[in-house]
Parts: C-alpha cells; sequence; structure tokens
C-alpha cells in the first residue's frame, strides 16, 4: 500500500521552518510516580522520530503530554511553533494529530461517519473531499459505509489513520500504531508512515518494534523514563558498539599476532568461533589490508565481513545497563 | 467570556449530530428513548378514561397530580439515562482520548452532549404530553378535561419539560465525569434527575398552589441552575483525569 500523490491529505507541503517539537527539561509526575523525567529533545519539520522504550517507560506520556492532554509537572516544550501551555492547547490541537494506540473508532457509526464526525471538530472546509482524500491515502475508499464495527483491527488502524491525516497537520503524533496488527497489517502501516514521511509530514513515532524503528524513522529517541539517547540508528550503534571486522578462515591462522597486528585501522583483535573478531578504527580502510595479509600468510579466506549492530543491539544495551543499575 | 473561550457551534453540531446517530444504533438508548415515554403517557391516559365523570374534587386533583407526575419523568428521566453514558460511555469505548486530542473545548464538548440528549428528549415529552392533552380533550369527561387543561397547570408542564431535562441532563453529565461505569452512572443520574420532579409533584397536589406567576417563576430559577450546572461541570471537566484516571 502506498500513499497516493494526488491526495489532499498526502499533498507534499510547503514545510515550515524551525524545529516542530523542542522538548526542555519535560518531566511529568503523578503524585509519587515519575512517568518521564528531565526530557530534552527536538524534532526538525519533514523528520520521521522514533521514541523507543520498554513499557512503562513514559513513552505514551511524552505523546500525551505533548497533545497537550496531560499537562507537564516540570520543564518547557514548543509544539508546531507554539509553547506548550494551557492557554495554548487548541492552537496546538489544531496544528496537531495524534493517532492513540487504540484508534478509539465509533464502531456504530460507519467510516464515512466518523471522519466526519472529526473533520467538524476541526472546523475543516470541504469535508467530503478530505475524507474521500484521506479514506484514498489509506485505501479505504471502498469501505467508507461500512460500519467500523465490521473491519477487522488492522482496518480500523488505517481509519485512525485516516483520520489523524483529515486536518493535514503539521506533526503527526503514532502512539504504537502496529500494536498488536498482524505482520501484513503493520506492513500496511509501514508504508503509509513511509509515504507520508517522503512527503515531509514530521511524524512522532512512538514503538517497541525496533526494526520499524530503524526501517522508519531518520532518528531515534530511547526512553527509559528518562531519554538515554538520541541520534540517527547509525551514529547510536557507532557510539555505543566498538568497529569490528569479523575474519572467518578455512583453518585457524597458525601465528595470528605476527599476520593482524600492525595492519593500518587494526587495533587489536580476538578468536571467535567463525575465526577472528578484529577492532579496526576504519572497516574499510582495515578490510583490504587484513584481506591481503590473511590470504598472504597462506591461509584461506572464507568472509570478511564488517560487523552489523542492530537498532536492537543498542536498544538492549542502554535497556540492559539501566537493570543492572537498579539492580546494584 | 473571552474571544479566546468563544464557542465554536461548528464543533458543537459536529457532536450533536455524531451523538444523535450514535443514539439511534444504540438498541439501549434507542428502547429507552422509545418505550420508557410511551409507558409514561399510556399510564395516566388510562386513569384518566377509568375515572367516573362524578368522581370527587380530591379524586380528581389526585388524578391530574399523578398524570403530571409522570407525564414529567419523561424530561427526568430519559435524559439522565442518555446523558449518564456521555463521558464515561466514550472512556469505556476509548473515544475519549482522540476527542480531546482535537481541538474541542470542554464547554463545546459538554454542550454538545447535552444538546444531543434534550433536543430529541423535549420533544418526545412535548409530543407525548400533546398525545395526552387530545386524548383528553377528545374522549374525557369536560369536567376532568377541565381540570386538566387549567391554565397554570399546561404552561408548568410546558415551562418545567426543558428545564427539569436541563437539570436532569447536567446532573448526569456531572457524574459520568467521575465515575467509571455506565450503569452506575445511569443509576446516580436516574437519582439525581428527581429532585426538580418533587417540586412538580408538589404542585401537581396542590401542596403548592399552582399559579402562572408560580410555574414562571420556577421555571426562569431552574434555568439559571441549569446555566450554572454547564459551567460548574465544565470546571470539573479535567482531560488529564479523564485520560488517566489520576492527577498529577
Amino acid at each position: 500500500m502506498t500513499v497516493e500523490s494526488d491526495s489532499a491529505a498526502t499533498r507534499t507541503r510547503a514545510v515550515p521552518t524551525g524545529p516542530a517539537i523542542v522538548v526542555d527539561g519535560l518531566t511529568k509526575r503523578f503524585g509519587q510516580r515519575t512517568a518521564f523525567a528531565d526530557v530534552t529533545f527536538s524534532v526538525d519539520y519533514g523528520e520521521v522520530f522514533g521514541f523507543l522504550g520498554p513499557n512503562g517507560a513514559g513513552k505514551t506520556t511524552t505523546v500525551r503530554t505533548l497533545g497537550t492532554l496531560l499537562a507537564p509537572s516540570a520543564g518547557t516544550a514548543t509544539v508546531a511553533g507554539l509553547p506548550l501551555t494551557e492557554a495554548n492547547g487548541v492552537a496546538i490541537r489544531s496544528r496537531i494529530a495524534v493517532m492513540p494506540e487504540q484508534p478509539g473508532l465509533y464502531l456504530r457509526l460507519s467510516v464515512a461517519e466518523n471522519l466526519d464526525f472529526f473533520a467538524g471538530l476541526y472546523e475543516l472546509d470541504d469535508r467530503r473531499g478530505r475524507i474521500e482524500r484521506a479514506l484514498r491515502a489509506v485505501n479505504l475508499l471502498d469501505r467508507a459505509d461500512d460500519p467500523c464495527r465490521s473491519l477487522s483491527k488492522g482496518l480500523r488502524q488505517r481509519v485512525g489513520l485516516a483520520r489523524a491525516l483529515l486536518s493535514d497537520p503539521q506533526i503527526l503524533f503514532l502512539d504504537e500504531p502496529t500494536s498488536g496488527l498482524d505482520p501484513l497489517a503493520a506492513r500496511d502501516v509501514h508504508d503509509l508512515v513511509d509515504g507520508l514521511r517522503r512527503r515531509g509530514v514530521t511524524i512522532f513515532l512512538t514503538t517497541h518494534r525496533l526494526a520499524e524503528a530503524e526501517a522508519l524513522c531518520d532518528r531515534v529517541g530511547i526512553m527509559n523514563t528518562t531519554l538515554r539517547t538520541i541520534g540517527r540508528p547509525d551514529e547510536l550503534r557507532e557510539r555505543l558498539f566498538a568497529k569490528t571486522l569479523q575474519v572467518a578462515t578455512a583453518a585457524p591462522l597458525a601465528d595470528p599476532d605476527r599476520v593482524l597486528v600492525g595492519l593500518p585501522g587494526v587495533e587489536g583483535w580476538h578468536a571467535s568461533e567463525q575465526g577472528y573478531v578484529l577492532a579496526v578504527t576504519d572497516p574499510d580502510l582495515a578490510a583490504p589490508a587484513v584481506a591481503r595479509a590473511v590470504i598472504g600468510a597462506g591461509a584461506d579466506l572464507l568472509a570478511l565481513t564488517p560487523s552489523r549492530h542492530s537498532l536492537e543491539d543498542v536498544y538492549l544495551q542502554l535497556i540492559d545497563e539501566d537493570v543492572e543499575a537498579q539492580a546494584r | 467570556m473571552t474571544t479566546d473561550q468563544k464557542l465554536s457551534w461548528t464543533r458543537i453540531r459536529a457532536l450533536v449530530r455524531k451523538e444523535v446517530n450514535d443514539f439511534r444504533r444504540n438498541r439501549f438508548i434507542a428502547t429507552t428513548m422509545a418505550v420508557l415515554p410511551l409507558l409514561f403517557m399510556i399510564e395516566p391516559v388510562i386513569s384518566v378514561f377509568k375515572l367516573p365523570a362524578d368522581a370527587p374534587a380530591g379524586k380528581l386533583d389526585a388524578l391530574v397530580g399523578v398524570s403530571t407526575l409522570e407525564l414529567m419523568l419523561i424530561p427526568a428521566l430519559i435524559p439522565a439515562v442518555v446523558a449518564s453514558y456521555a463521558v464515561v460511555g466514550e472512556r469505556e469505548q476509548g473515544t475519549l482520548e482522540p476527542v480531546l486530542t482535537t481541538p474541542i473545548r470542554p464547554a463545546e464538548f459538554l454542550l454538545g452532549k447535552a444538546l444531543a440528549a434534550f433536543l430529541p428528549t423535549v420533544v418526545i415529552a412535548y409530543v407525548m404530553y400533546g398525545v395526552f392533552l387530545g386524548a383528553v380533550g377528545l374522549f374525557a369527561h369536560p369536567n376532568i378535561a377541565h381540570d386538566i387543561f387549567e391554565p397554570s397547570r399546561v404552561l408548568t408542564q410546558l415551562l418545567f419539560t426543558p428545564v427539569v431535562a436541563g437539570w436532569a441532563i447536567w446532573a448526569a453529565i456531572a457524574i459520568s465525569t467521575r465515575t467509571s461505569d455506565v450503569r452506575v452512572a445511569q443509576q446516580l443520574g436516574s437519582l439525581a434527575s428527581l429532585p426538580p420532579v418533587a417540586v412538580i409533584a408538589l404542585i401537581g397536589f396542590d401542596v403548592i398552589q399552582p399559579s402562572v406567576g408560580l410555574a414562571v417563576g420556577l421555571g426562569a430559577g431552574l434555568l439559571v441552575i441549569d446555566l450554572i450546572a454547564w459551567r460548574l461541570v465544565a470546571a470539573m471537566f479535567h482531560r488529564e483525569r479523564l485520560v488517566t484516571g489520576a492527577r498529577a
């Protein structure tokens, strides 16, 4: 499924200048319980920002706070160019759209009636046209008159997304948009988000599906009550994990030290099940030299691969650190 | 009210339209709106027809009092059942959070909910009263009809129908914002709707002597209370508590 280009709900927009979201020291407490604390980050217009974290990390509460449903306990934020204050609540909500984890549809009403209600709440002109375009964007135009009760969970999620697109928001908050969906329905949602990204919609996506974040997001923040780290997925990998080259040989080298130490870009090595793991400063620089040295030593080189750490590795590393810190 | 707090009638209309569409397809609410008014209208009609023409004055007054009371239960109980659903019902079906993330203000949300319960209730209550008066006018003994058509009684019914409905609606919505169970809200809402009906009962049974001035005065007083109740309920409406069940 793709986001169609002729839809107003999907038309390439004039991107406003400045950051879409600026959060500085934002904290939310419920009595003695801290939902999230001292969170600072910014999101640019046109960016897809992923907010990752385990259950209870404060992701949804952050979205609710930025969506003006909850008042922050401390800190400041600017959303769609407006300071996050109670007085700006209506103006901020006019510029954003939030799709909660559960789409929250009126099941007795038809798809079009649901959208028409929300178009009225946003005081939109040309409601019929907008509804049609939003439904076309999520490939649901042929189900417009069906009661929402009759739709599958995946289709309801698509209606929720169409509803979020109705007002052509400056910022789209998607809270666990693929939660509980089967892989096919999840892929549909991914395609939609990808299409929105291509036309410059700013998306704030909370998820605990790391592959989803890695595939869709320009940058991610990893949250566990506090913001543990933030950056592009490849930056995070580099920041957290040493760069390595995996060398697989048909048989062990007779004298690995003689072959591997002192090669350009190689800082050290250790043996592994498949062969050797080399700590390198730059895999692209080290790989040719390593290949020549191994072959020059008379060994059969089976594979030479730079290590690939996934976003999941980054995530687990950070969350494990938190678990260990709590245990101490 | 400042410019910043101006009500958007577009949003209110959208909410009313959605509510009415939803009520029509909600079997419990549709049945309540269809069956209860008929019961509260048929019973007084039967009682009036059963009363002999030479019934003593005391018995006639009692009958008129009971009839007035039963007809007034329509604007008291129907909106209480419907409006109790207003906030807690949205919470239960998970639709409250999406609505609250739109630009709608609490006062607009509550007014839309109230109007959606008020408009059908008042129409139904007036239609039922009209049918009752029509039946009495056409088929009841003139002595009985004369008593029922007494202007202060008719005016009381006409004036009190919307203001009693207003009271019932705001009481029910207030309860709906505070409870987490639809059935509890409906039971408490029905109870809370009854105090104004007690005043009607006192008028109906001539404990308070009915007069045009009294009907207008009490009706105006209740209208003021309804308007204050709207503002009070709007002040009680906390997005945070409604979304999370807790307040910071």
